[in-house]
């Protein structure tokens, strides 16, 4: 059984959790996900490792609401089971001692950069993190990603805090300023990933991004999650789910994720209709 | 009529059994099992077909080489608990070997009967068997010797893993099975679809290995929650079974693979049978239905894909490149397929995959083949027909042409020896890999291959692998070597 050992809001729609689950918080490192399942009829979802707490024997979980399981997962309390959690699964992110890393987090993205950013912290890297949100009171986690950086940026869409603009209008600022970053790490939404890394290819500047397909077994098994990536295809439960930005297909990915939008509805009208 | 055979047949012909079945025009619209299974009247009066043979040919036919005369004399004379446990003997999952076995190439095929007219239907009487067990809830457990206090990690629970952890929990050793999955059972839960063999099945073959002692844990990857290393070093396994399958799903490589819509057989089937897609949206998980279904491919996979979309609602039509004669599904279950209405386009190669604006899939391209000079697997190679393109209109398209070793465990597993096409190299007659302790069988080691195979290879291994934890001697009729 894995616990809910703690459940906090984070924003309107994004919850953070503590799951009971020695074993993968024994072994979870950044840059790998969870695959869970709320019930007996629920789907598989993955979710990233946000933390972990080897000693408590807890991982970290942030998601935001969109369908139905992360609706029915929204409504689960402190105390309550999950049925399956299994992980942790993918490639952990390559972190190493660098000179200039800029991690960047938009949205939701925020919450598994968290421990990337603190990994290149921790191997002596410089960490210039750039958050953005569409407004204030959608950004999470700021307080984290602060003590994981040497430095933080915030942006808004709406510009009700920190500067404003998108998350790539600050990146290029640093590479005006002529900033010598090494590496670029960007995680959140795929439009974002997807100008983050059209931004950095003409400075050569080495571009990581965390792909987020749809995906059902999480083991390299029914190929759902496939992505092309420098021409070749790739299962991103276990050839990533961090790819080269730079060689990405993310007009595919996008076209992928909105495979079921229309099932995805009738889901949704399901919910409705059970909660009833 | 002369019997040149020493046995001859005292009885008057009784033609072979049939299976009574749903019948065509109503499955196709439901996943209940298909045939229903005989009755104790039949199921006597076919296991009178059984002349008896001194030397019964049929046995050697049977990987794991099942008492078949016995347990069918059994069955001849109403005495049901005996021939369940003739076939238990040799044979841990009779009501699913008796329902997806391909006998009519092992054991039926060799029947004396065959010569002259039907073999005897010994995969019916073995499902007969098995269900009349399980539906009088009379089933006796094994028993259990007494603790040797090794402990043994199986890995992957499917048909090999879970022979592993029957035969070893038997001997006294403590057993753990680990599946990545949610739900045991391998390719039986998420591959083969409920209306060829239903899950409740498989769950009742699990339930009673853990009734024995088998703990059975889900959702653990082993290569990521845990690595082969750990489990022998720090988790204190004297042993570890590998029976991890084979599940690497394989494309063909052609343009517009990657469309919304186009499913390998192993998603489509995973999305429809472990995750209950087929009831969406009772059942969260969705799959696209589609109004005309394309699969590709010609083996069990591919049947068992086409019957399942035709199921939910399409039209389904298998495309295969080669002639009926080179299929190489089943022959009852091609027979299933079209008496259920699927199309098949033989002959027929796939170039490419069409899609329109939001990456939906709107057809496929075809090409007509036709049959040239043998090739390496000795089947006629299909050649193209210059010219001969034509596109069919589908929008789901699946494909079911074979599957891979994955590399998730195998290649976190230093020191593990695999072949060229990476399955791990084990062997023959003791499933020994080149790690002391671990073993392995089943597809992972032959590449995709069948139930009963990956269930002879779980009995073999276990066999040495109980030998070695006892610290006894491997027999030595292998040859010596020096
Ligand atoms: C490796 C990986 C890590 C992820 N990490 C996080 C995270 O830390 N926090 C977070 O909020 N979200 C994360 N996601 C996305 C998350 O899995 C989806 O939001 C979730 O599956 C949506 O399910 P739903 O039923 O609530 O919504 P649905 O209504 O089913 O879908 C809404 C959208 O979510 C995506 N989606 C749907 N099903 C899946 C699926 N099985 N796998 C992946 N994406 C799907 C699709 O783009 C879809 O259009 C991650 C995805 C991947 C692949
Ligand atoms: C659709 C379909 C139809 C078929 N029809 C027939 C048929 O009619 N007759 C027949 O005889 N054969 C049939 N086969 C083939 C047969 O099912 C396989 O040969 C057989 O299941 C192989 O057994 P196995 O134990 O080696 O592996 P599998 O059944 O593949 O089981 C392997 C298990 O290991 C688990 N696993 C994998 N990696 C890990 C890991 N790292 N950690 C933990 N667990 C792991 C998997 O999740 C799985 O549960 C069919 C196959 C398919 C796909
Ligand atoms: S999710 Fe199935 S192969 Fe990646």
């Amino acid at each position: 059984m894995f616990t809910i050992v703690k459940k906090m809001n984070l924003s309107h729609d994004v919850y953070w959790m503590d799951i009971d689950a020695p074993y993968i918080a024994r072994k979870a490192q950044p840059g790998q996900f969870v695959i869970l399942r709320t019930g007996r009829m629920g789907e598989r979802i993955p979710l990233t490792i946000a933390d972990s707490d080897r000693e408590a024997g807890t991982i970290s979980l942030v998601f935001q609401e969109v369908g139905k399981s992360t609706m029915l997962m929204g409504a689960l309390k402190q105390g309550d089971n999950l049925d399956d959690v299994v992980g942790p699964l993918g490639l952990p992110s390559h972190i190493e001692k660098l000179g200039l890393v800029v991690i960047v987090g938009g949205g939701i993205g925020i919450a598994p950069v968290h421990p990337i950013a603190r990994g290149f912290k921790e191997a002596g890297s410089k960490v210039i993190s750039i958050l953005g949100a569409r407004s204030k009171d959608l950004l999470i986690m700021e307080d984290e990603m602060v003590k994981a950086s040497t430095e933080v940026k915030v942006c808004t869409d709406d510009g009700s805090y920190g500067q404003q603009g998108f998350v790539t209008n600050v990146l290029e600022g640093l590479i005006e300023e002529g900033s010598p970053i090494d590496m670029v790490v960007a995680i959140g939404p795929v439009p974002m990933m997807a100008a983050v890394s059209k931004l950095t290819k003409p400075y050569g500047i080495k571009t990581m991004v965390s792909l987020n397909p749809i995906m059902v077994d999480g083991t390299g098994m029914c190929g759902a999650c496939r992505v092309t990536v420098g021409g070749k295809i790739k299962f991103a439960c276990v050839d990533g789910p961090d790819f080269d930005g730079h060689e990405v297909d993310f007009a595919e990915l996008r076209l992928r994720q909105r495979m079921y939008l229309s099932e995805e509805r009738d889901a949704i009208e399901t919910l409705t209709y059970v909660s009833e | 009529m002369t019997d040149t055979n020493n046995t001859t047949p005292k009885k008057e012909k009784v033609p072979r059994q049939p299976m009574p079945e749903q019948p065509a025009g109503e499955r196709q619209k439901n996943f209940d099992e298909v045939p229903y299974g005989y009755t104790p009247e039949t199921a006597m009066l076919e296991a009178s077909r059984c002349i008896q043979c001194k030397k019964p040919r049929c046995v050697a036919g049977c990987p794991v080489g099942i008492d078949i005369p016995g347990f069918i004399k059994a069955i001849e004379v109403g005495d049901f608990p005996e021939s369940i446990r003739i076939l238990k003997d040799s044979n841990a999952l009779p009501a699913v070997c008796g329902r997806v076995c391909p006998q009519e190439d092992q054991c039926e095929i060799l029947c004396v009967l065959s010569v002259k007219q039907d073999p005897v239907a010994i995969g019916r009487l073995e499902r007969f068997a098995a269900d009349w067990e399980r539906e009088h809830g009379e089933v006796k457990l094994p028993e259990v010797a007494p603790p040797t206090g090794k402990k043994v990690a199986v890995v992957g629970a499917g048909p090999a893993g879970l022979t592993v952890a029957g035969d070893l929990i038997v001997k006294g050793h403590e057993v753990t099975v680990f599946e990545a999955l949610h739900k045991p059972g391998g390719v039986l839960v998420y591959g083969i679809p409920e209306f060829r063999l239903p899950n409740e099945i498989v769950e009742f073959e699990i339930k009673n290995l853990e009734n024995l002692g088998v703990k059975v844990i889900n959702n653990i990857v082993v290569g990521k929650t845990f690595t082969i290393p750990e489990l022998m070093e720090e988790e204190g396994f004297d042993a570890v079974f590998l029976g991890v399958g084979a599940g690497l799903p394989m494309f063909m490589g052609i343009p517009g693979e990657n469309l919304n819509g186009v499913y390998s057989a192993n998603e489509y089937l995973t999305r429809s049978n472990l995750m209950g897609g087929y009831d969406f949206p009772r059942y969260d998980t969705p799959l696209k239905r589609g109004k005309k279904v394309a699969i590709i491919g010609g083996g069990n996979v591919a049947m068992d894909s086409a019957r399942t979309a035709k199921r939910l609602g399409a039209e389904s039509i298998v495309v295969y490149r080669r002639s009926k004669k080179e299929m190489p599904a089943r022959i009852e279950e091609i027979h299933h397929a079209e008496e259920e209405g699927i199309d098949f386009h033989f002959l027929t190669a796939p170039v490419r995959i069409l899609g329109n604006e939001d990456g939906a899939v709107i057809g496929m391209e075809c090409l007509t083949m036709e049959l040239g000079e043998p090739d390496d697997s000795g089947r006629r190679r299909p050649v193209p027909i210059k010219g001969s393109e034509y596109i069919l209109d589908v929008d789901v398209v699946i494909v079911s042409v074979g599957t891979g070793s994955n590399p998730l465990l195998t290649k976190s597993t230093p020191g593990l020896e695999l072949n060229k096409w990476d399955y791990i190299v084990a062997d023959q007659k003791t499933g020994v890999t080149s790690i002391p302790g671990v073993y392995a069988g089943g597809d992972i080691v032959r590449g995709a291959a069948t139930v009963i195979l990956a269930m002879g290879d779980g009995r073999m291994a276990s066999g040495a692998m109980h030998r070695y934890l006892m610290g006894e001697p491997e027999p030595a009729d292998a040859p010596e070597e020096s």
